[in-house]
């Protein structure tokens, strides 16, 4: 069963606007998250309560909320699109997280760091020019 | 721990995220976007075997990842977590049966080297 021309388009706005959305879910709860933890100080244990108490930190539970909403945006996504499609396309949101270090953190971003930026944008355009699908699903291929 | 915290971020994290497209494929895509819809697809997900184990992976690498950017700077924390990309394009491959051309396989590894890059 091959793709309808309007079919193929619409499956390609879909994946491009959810894409987006899995990438701000992801940078925008990773800020939080940082920042939250940050304030909170290191946590390493084993038992889960540290990090049930982070919780009643704003910036932490923002950030939750944010990467609950990335987990339930990227499982919609991945009911269509292969998962070797989804991981680097959305690997765009490490190039965000980079910048936004560097912006909002004050981290140095390095040359090397600038041109592994570089490398996964180029990465990310090749991947995006392959079909979102090479599964079946719902009848399509 | 740093290198146990990655390791915890990367493993679970790659089994979940097997996990999860395997059920999802099976699940078929969501076209019904609005909250009935979603909360109809969520039910109908708490019985699919693939996603219920798949979470649970999931949030053992969230966690671990918590510890990981309490300890880590960000710019180190998230790209590290990533190092796992020709591993699970491997995966995808050869478990769940994508077809992975030339430009998925150069596209995935140019990602793994900048990502390697941006944690230097």
């Amino acid at each position: 069963m091959g793709w309808q021309q309007p079919e193929e388009a619409r499956l390609i706005w879909k994946t491009v606007v959810v894409s987006l959305v899995v990438i701000g879910f992801n940078v925008i709860g990773s800020y939080a998250l940082t920042r939250g933890l940050r304030e909170l100080g290191a946590i390493v244990s084993w038992s889960p309560l540290p990090y049930i108490q982070a919780f009643a930190d704003p910036w932490v539970s923002l950030g939750v909320l944010f990467m609950i909403g990335w987990l339930i945006s990227r499982l919609a996504l991945l009911s269509w699109a292969d998962l070797s499609y989804v991981l680097p396309v959305t690997a765009f949101s490490y190039v965000l997280n980079a910048v936004t270090g560097a912006v909002y953190f004050n981290e140095r971003v390095t040359d090397l760091q600038w041109a592994g930026i570089c490398l996964i944008t180029v990465g990310v355009a090749l991947v995006a020019l392959t079909p979102p699908e090479t599964l079946e699903v719902n009848g399509r291929r | 721990m740093i290198p146990l915290l990655v390791a915890l971020v990367v493993i679970p994290g790659t089994i979940g995220d097997l996990m999860n497209s395997a059920g999802m494929k099976r699940h078929g895509e969501i076209t019904d976007w609005t909250l009935l819809g979603l909360i109809r697809a969520g039910r109908d997900l708490l019985h699919n075997f693939y996603i219920v184990a798949g979470i649970p992976a999931m949030a053992v690498s969230f966690f671990a990842l918590m510890a990981l950017l309490s300890t880590s700077a960000l710019s180190f924390a998230m790209p590290i977590t990533a190092s796992s990309y020709i591993l699970e394009t491997a995966l995808a491959k050869y478990v769940l049966r994508e077809h992975v051309d030339w430009r998925r396989w150069v596209g995935a590894s140019l990602v793994a080297i900048g990502v390697a890059l941006l944690s230097i």
